[in-house]
């Protein structure tokens, strides 16, 4: 299916700094009912953002509203745990079109590029740096450049990797099944030949 | 990738099936594909109509789409129903040198016959029910070498909470490990099962045990297995699934067996581990600056103190169950722990096989009477509080000391406190009430 294009983005961000930040805290296992992709946003980092009388905690993220932007900008090893793709939809459903961090865990990487979220891997310098320049200036503005593969904001910049397969899927909306579709033929032979 | 075996269930199927309609595509081979209910079913009366509205409707949506596109599922009442990663290799549909995936990150269990089997998102799912394959990145390889003997009291949840303490929760990340070295080679399939299992909670998304003698004697017989003659021939093919004398690794790490002692988890991640008689850490002692924050946010969240000792602490859960150690060896485990025992006043012992033949043949072995006359609940399979997507949570504030795989904050309900441990270590704690050194039990 394709997905939406992204090649460039300047935008605020939200610093959520914790370490390993696991897919349970992104969207906690009760909200993974729904049969569909849409509307988890609004359960996005539901136990951190809410009491349990679901008042919203005033000092997280993203109940400051000093913070905004398609930007999310995490401590490291971000996203693991559980595979689910809920996660991915979540951040994506709540706006964010990309998640910096020093380290991302491998499912949760997949899950986001397939779902037009782009994972901005930056050194632990950079991250740090970022998240004390947003935390002291949020609207520090800053852009993602995904055909140079560079992230930057104020005078600061680095260059980040991405598969390149991925990086083309992302700039054009294409996505992985449209890629193995074309294969068929040859699949099915081997199928036939091992089964 | 080509995948010879694919697992579904009712969470993270229903997009992917989703998909296969808007674009009008079947699903590529049926006989690769194996669906179940699992994640969110009740572990009560699971012949009567699933209570809770929006489970009812994820396992109804799943027999919809299974009935739609012709895929063989296990639905609740099923003599083959059960926790996926745990049916698999009971059917004998899991056999070695196998590609698996499943929308499950847990899928790494199936590397225990010598297997790829890793987790996937949904939109995986579709591609692999659309096309069979998967477009994967070469992972980097990692042995794991654990030698010598483990000790009295330890077993394989203890080895693999012992490797994730020592390498953290994100050390293999980008990595498949290879689990060798006699402490390994001299487990069962279950208890090597138990530790591919674990895999993911040190960020590898595959772990891999080369298939021997005692995974070939597991499979033979089994429902779904080659028979006769076929298997003969499917062993000598198996015999060859070993890594080559003298290949290399991107990384080795060894650990010595007679080191690793019965393990908990004071955390909230499963690498904030260790031996049950050891204190926790204090922020001084950590290795990195970086970790003091989240490590003070984590023993904030449990209730506990740097520097202190688990050891005695009051509990008010005992959940065994999950695809990590729900299987009948673990049930008897605990039943030798426990027969002609009670549990202690105050604590809830919860015992959710890991499938209906779990079920079954432990009521055949009697170890349904020893629950009982504990005070345990023996109940219906499903993944239950391991994650508290069905009615199964522990209430917030109280800690539980669980057989599962993940303490990450609410992961058994909102503001839950979970323990990690084994088998033998939550029947003892059943017993005694407090975090125990399962040594002091047996003698």
């Amino acid at each position: 299916m394709s997905k939406d294009k992204f090649i460039k983005l300047v935008s605020a961000s939200v610093p959520v700094p914790n370490e390993n930040i696991d897919t349970d805290q992104i969207i906690p296992a009760r909200f993974l009912k729904a049969t569909t992709r849409e509307g988890f946003g609004e359960n996005l980092f539901r136990d951190w953002r809410y009491d349990s009388n679901n008042n919203p905690i005033k000092d997280f993220a993203l109940n400051n509203s000093s913070y905004s932007g398609k930007i999310l900008v995490a401590g490291k090893n971000f996203g693991c745990g559980s595979s689910r793709e809920h996660a991915a939809w979540a951040i994506y459903d709540y706006g964010f079109r990309v998640v910096v961090s020093s380290f991302f865990a491998d499912i949760f990487k997949n899950n986001a590029l397939n779902n037009a979220v782009l994972p901005v891997v930056v050194s632990d310098s950079f991250l740090k740096k970022l998240l004390e320049t947003i935390q002291s200036n949020p609207n520090t503005q800053v852009s993602i450049d995904l055909e140079n593969q560079k992230i930057g904001y104020d005078n600061q910049s680095e260059n980040f990797e991405i598969n390149p397969y991925k990086k083309e899927c992302l700039i054009n909306g294409y996505d992985d099944i449209d890629y193995l579709l074309n294969l068929n033929k040859e699949v099915r032979e081997f199928d036939l030949a091992h089964s | 990738m080509f995948i010879d075996r694919h697992f579904i269930h009712e969470v993270t199927s229903p997009q992917a099936f989703d998909g296969l309609k808007k674009r009008g595509l079947h699903v590529f081979n049926i006989k690769r594909t194996t669906a179940t209910a699992d994640h969110n079913v009740p572990t009560k009366d699971q012949h009567l109509p699933i209570k809770e509205a929006l489970s009812r409707h994820q396992v109804e949506t799943l027999r919809k789409n299974c009935k739609e596109f012709g895929v063989e599922l296990y639905d609740l009442g099923h003599p083959f129903q059960g926790i996926v990663h745990i049916i698999g290799p009971e059917l004998g549909l899991t056999l070695p040198g196998m590609t698996i995936v499943c929308g499950d990150s847990h899928t790494s269990t199936h590397g225990a016959f010598g297997n790829i089997a890793f987790g996937i998102g949904t939109s995986e799912v579709e591609q692999v029910l659309a096309t069979q394959c998967i477009l994967q990145y070469k992972p980097k390889s990692m042995k794991i070498e654990i030698t010598g003997t483990i000790g009295k009291g330890v077993v394989s949840k203890d080895i693999i909470l012992y490797i994730i303490s020592k390498i953290s929760a994100s050390g293999a990340t980008g990595f498949f490990v290879e689990y060798a070295g006699d402490a390994i080679r001299s487990l069962s399939m279950e208890a090597r099962m138990t530790i591919c299992n674990m895999s993911i909670e040190m960020g590898a998304r595959g772990g891999l045990i080369a298939p021997d003698e005692t995974t070939f004697n597991y499979i033979k017989g089994r429902k779904f297995a080659p028979q006769g003659e076929a298997f003969d021939k499917a062993v000598i093919e198996w015999k060859a699934l070993t890594t080559d004398t003298g290949a290399t690794y991107d990384k080795v790490l060894s650990f010595d067996g007679s080191d690793i002692a019965p393990m908990i988890t004071y955390g909230t991640n499963p690498g904030m581990g260790m031996k049950v008689t050891d204190r926790i850490p204090t922020v001084e002692e950590l290795k990195e600056i970086s970790e003091q924050t989240s490590f003070k946010k984590s023993l904030e969240y449990m209730g506990l103190k740097q520097g202190t000792q688990l050891l005695g602490k009051s509990i008010d859960y005992v959940f065994i169950g999950s695809c990590t150690n729900a299987r009948i060896e673990d049930l008897r485990e605990v039943a030798s722990m426990v027969k002609g025992k009670k549990k202690a006043a105050g604590v809830e012992v919860w015992v959710v096989p890991g499938s209906k033949q779990v079920q079954e043949q432990a009521r055949k072995e009697g170890l349904d009477k020893i629950f009982e006359a504990a005070g345990f609940e023996l109940r219906d399979p499903g993944c239950s509080a391991c994650l508290g997507m069905n009615e199964d949570k522990i209430p917030a504030g109280k800690y539980c000391i669980s057989t599962s795989n993940r303490n990450f904050e609410g992961r058994q309900g909102p503001k839950s406190r979970t323990f990690l441990a084994s088998p033998l270590s939550a029947a003892a704690a059943a017993i005694t009430g407090k975090v125990t050194d399962v040594r002091d039990l047996i003698s």
